[in-house]
């Protein structure tokens, strides 16, 4: 029983950091059609600019949020208006700029890893940050690891209050229906586009803090958490941010279930479950 | 002779009858028309019959022979061939490579490239296209466009040809010769099922008609007897 | 311009035959340094060529290149020692067709994004249960290849470059290339005018991995050491894909000059800077994207057109009037 809750709150912790994680792929794919290949690398990002601010300055990594989100936002925001504008307005067709963004998303991903590693090296870095355990009954938590779950589902509870109750966020959701009709109804979908991708990177930014809390963090480990959002995206439905949300609770609990049995076959296991969904149902779990 | 014979032929999506028993057979060498509201399943039927989807239930039978269920490329070199609704052309490919395609592969034996491209060139020419032999489909006008998919259709040697709206967006000269087009075809001994929403061509060239509501067959006679039918007309006019 | 048009025809064959003449006698007169480096070009070639031999013509676009690259690197590694040399680089293609028939299998269903998402997981997948497998059943991660000469793997190389141009070539002229680029044109009407796309798609996929799989296998025994992370490394996926779009789609010269061009970029780049290469190369690459989506050979036709074509510039011919909106 305790081996048991104890699983499913290392489950729930990484779920919380894919969801955040995946939320914000879901966001810059369901809605600006970009496959962002280059997301993990804005993680690692966000993850670098909270330990730098922690290890060298001082400053609390909690207080990375305030810091790391904002940041990628306005890179994120940047790097559509001047690279994938240009990019759509270029293109001829919607699939024509899928597959050019994705490697266009590519191009960004090399020349944002290499200015991490001319910054920060290759080493594999960390820090600890209430890195001790408490007692609830028989059970031992980390501290650490129970303020990320609470942070993470603040995170995905905020923001599903953003879109569902705010003027930006109920235009965020139409341009993702329906780019087409949002913009004959007045969204301004270049703008909405924009914040899309912007949200999206800030997202990345908040699991790059949460992830260097309990992770060993290194400027080459954006693919790993590339490759797990997209399977959380597929799972919860492409473009779904609920479905995204929900879907990265699920394969954190299922990874913590393997990684119970055997920590060698966690990777294997995504992969495999990934393969068997995209070919049962590839609209995801909560696809249409 | 009967040609094909469709039977009990029912298609759900979801919970939904798109198709719901549809029983009808077709005579060789006749024109049917098929026609109905929107969304009353004639365009699902085609698909049914062609391929593209397998039924829930029923059968096709094309000269006798159990066809549902098969791949469209099968029924293809049987013989059975159709055209789309929303035109569907190879558009970066020429006039002739597309009419090519159809003779290369819909023939019911391989046959040569040397005798393909002949067949090609006259169903190019059937069609009145010889002049555009050359250009990107892509950049020919609607109505050609229309044109190289029934010549690409007739190069595969079709027994049986079924035409999705051929004529919608074409303008009243472009349907009269639509519609000599479709006869001409008929002469060459095709049989024709025709989905239209063009009231005058259907009248005017169909045998027979069939109409389709929410996917049952509700009405099936001659032009005459369809234009004065009380049921049809109520479901045209509304009550 | 017709005149023009049958001189080209034959200048292409002519320039390709000294080009291989020439690349033949080349290990006499250079140093084993550059041989090493024209090698690396050819496998990135034949990777490239490959890929768009189905990708290309087809519009699925595959990212599991590295898979079947990977299955000849470790074809070698568990047969190298039993079998002679040709013997095994053509069992390295037999084991990446396998595998491209049966992911070609089970992917049918999937399109676009799906398609691409899929293979790309494929080669993640197999990647952790080859490892997985190596460590807790096998007990040894990776294998030591013995190394043969690099002269010999490059003439390996160069023949599976020519045998593949010439699969390529004999398949483009004939029905199935036409019919393979329809695929890619609207699947749909395809199928309907007697296309078996599912076969086709199937077998073209798997003779491209043929190709891969060889070069993998060859390219083995220029290692010393490989693991499962080292043969299915996602980069033998994605540098193939970057070097037709860079190249330019369409033809058999646009992937052959992009994965020669960019391979040559690369090398220079990591030599010279070793430090900002991969900065300049994805900055080279969002340029591309952005400002050379028809590649190399598109710029270099327009640049042609433009020399070519009297002061009016006369623009595609087309027919005027109302354009249907095709679903394709």
């Amino acid at each position: 029983m305790i081996s048991f809750i104890n699983v499913l709150v290392n489950g729930l912790l990484l779920g919380g950091i894919y969801a955040i994680t995946a939320m914000g792929l879901s966001l810059q794919y369901g809605v600006a059609r970009i496959l962002n290949i280059a997301h993990g690398e804005f993680i690692m990002v966000g993850a670098f600019l909270t330990f730098v601010l922690h290890t060298k300055l001082g400053i609390n990594p909690l207080f990375g949020l305030a810091v790391a989100g904002p940041v990628l936002f306005v890179v994120g925001y940047l790097i559509q208006r001047i690279l994938f504008k240009t990019l759509k307005d270029r293109t001829p067709t919607p699939a024509a700029f899928e597959g050019s963004s994705m490697l266009m998303a590519f191009g960004i991903l090399f020349v944002v890893q290499s200015i991490a590693i001319f910054i920060w090296g290759t080493n594999v870095q960390g820090y600890s940050y209430l890195a001790y355990s408490v007692y609830l009954g028989d059970i031992r938590f980390s501290v650490n690891r129970l303020v990320i779950l609470v942070i993470s589902v603040l995170i995905c509870l905020l923001f599903y209050l953003f879109l569902t109750r705010t003027r930006t966020g109920k235009a965020i959701r139409a341009a993702s229906q329906d780019p087409d009709a949002a913009g004959l109804m007045g969204v301004n979908i270049n703008r909405m586009l924009a914040l899309c991708f912007a949200f999206g990177a800030m997202m990345a930014g908040f699991a790059g803090m949460l992830i260097s809390m309990v992770f060993p963090i290194y400027t080459t480990m954006g693919m790993q958490y590339t490759i797990i959002a997209i399977i959380v995206v597929v799972l919860g439905g492409l473009g779904s941010i609920p479905g995204s949300m929900i879907g990265g609770f699920l394969l954190g609990i299922f990874s913590a279930i393997v990684s119970a049995k055997d920590p060698g076959l966690t990777m294997a296991a995504y992969y495999l479950l990934f393969l068997v969904l995209l070919l049962v149902k590839p609209s995801g779990i909560f696809g249409r | 002779m009967q040609i094909l014979h469709v039977e009990g032929l029912t298609k759900y999506f979801g919970g939904l009858a798109a198709v719901s028993g549809v029983d009808f057979t077709v005579e060789e060498g006749e024109i049917l028309g098929l026609i109905g509201p929107n969304g009353a399943g004639k365009t699902t039927l085609f698909n049914l019959i062609s391929g593209t989807l397998v039924p829930n239930a029923g059968k096709v039978l094309f000269k006798g022979e159990k066809i549902s269920g098969l791949k469209p490329y099968v029924i293809c070199r049987k013989g059975l061939v159709r055209t789309f609704q929303s035109c569907k052309i190879f558009p970066e490919m020429s006039v002739f490579q597309n009419v090519l395609l159809g003779a290369l592969f819909g023939a019911p034996e391989n046959i040569a490239w040397k005798q393909a491209a002949d067949v090609a060139e006259e169903a190019i020419a059937f069609v009145g296209l010889s002049a555009f032999h050359d250009l990107p489909a892509g950049s020919l006008t609607l109505v050609n466009q229309k044109r190289v998919e029934v010549a690409r259709a007739l190069a595969t040697e079709p027994e049986l040809l079924m035409l999705d709206e051929m004529m919608a967006g074409l303008n009243p000269t472009e349907v009269g010769e639509a519609m000599e087009l479709v006869k001409r075809i008929r002469d060459r001994g095709i049989t024709i099922i025709m989905i239209e929403h063009v009231m005058k061509a259907i009248m005017n060239i169909c045998g027979r008609i069939i109409v389709l509501d929410h996917g049952k067959k509700i009405a099936e006679g001659t032009p005459e007897e369809i234009s004065t039918s009380k049921t049809v007309i109520e479901i045209y006019l509304g009550e | 311009m017709k005149q023009s048009k049958r001189i080209a025809k034959y200048i292409l064959p002519v320039v390709i035959v000294l080009l291989v003449a020439l690349m033949a006698v080349v290990p006499f007169f250079t140093d084993p340094y550059k041989v090493v480096f024209l090698r690396t070009i050819l496998m990135f070639v034949i990777l490239t060529l490959s890929w768009s031999l189905f990708s290309g013509t087809t519009g699925y676009t595959s990212l599991a290149t590295a898979a079947f690259y990977g299955a000849g690197l470790y074809t070698t590694a568990y047969l190298g020692e039993k079998l002679p040399l040709p013997l095994m680089v053509v069992c390295g293609g037999i084991t990446a067709f396998a595998l491209a028939l049966l992911m070609g299998a089970i992917t049918l269903r999937l399109k676009g994004i799906y398609f691409a998402i899929f293979t790309l997981s494929s080669v993640e997948l197999i990647k952790q249960v080859l490892h997985w497998y190596e460590i807790n059943i096998v007990g040894v991660r990776g294998h030591y290849v013995t190394r043969v000469n690099d002269v010999t793997v490059y003439y390996v190389l160069l023949v599976i470059t020519v045998l593949l141009v010439l699969t390529i070539y004999l398949i483009k002229r004939s029905r199935y290339g036409l019919a393979l680029n329809s695929i890619g044109s609207c699947e749909e009407a395809a199928a309907h005018i007697g296309i078996n796309v599912v076969g086709l798609k199937i077998l073209a996929y798997a003779i491209s991995s043929f190709f891969i799989g060889m070069a993998g296998a060859i390219m083995a025994t220029g290692m010393l050491y490989i693991d499962s992370y080292v043969a299915f490394d996602l980069n033998y996926s994605f540098f193939p894909t970057l070097m037709a779009i860079f190249g330019g789609l369409g033809n058999i010269l646009g992937p052959l000059v992009g994965a020669a061009v960019f391979t040559y970029l690369r090398e220079i780049l990591i030599t010279k800077y070793s430090y900002h290469y991969m900065l300049i190369f994805g900055t080279v690459m969002v340029l591309t994207i952005l400002y050379l989506p028809s590649g190399l050979i598109g710029l270099a036709q327009n640049i042609w057109k433009k020399l070519t074509t009297p002061a009016p510039t006369k623009g595609l011919k087309t027919e005027g009037g109302k354009h249907a909106d095709t679903s394709c």
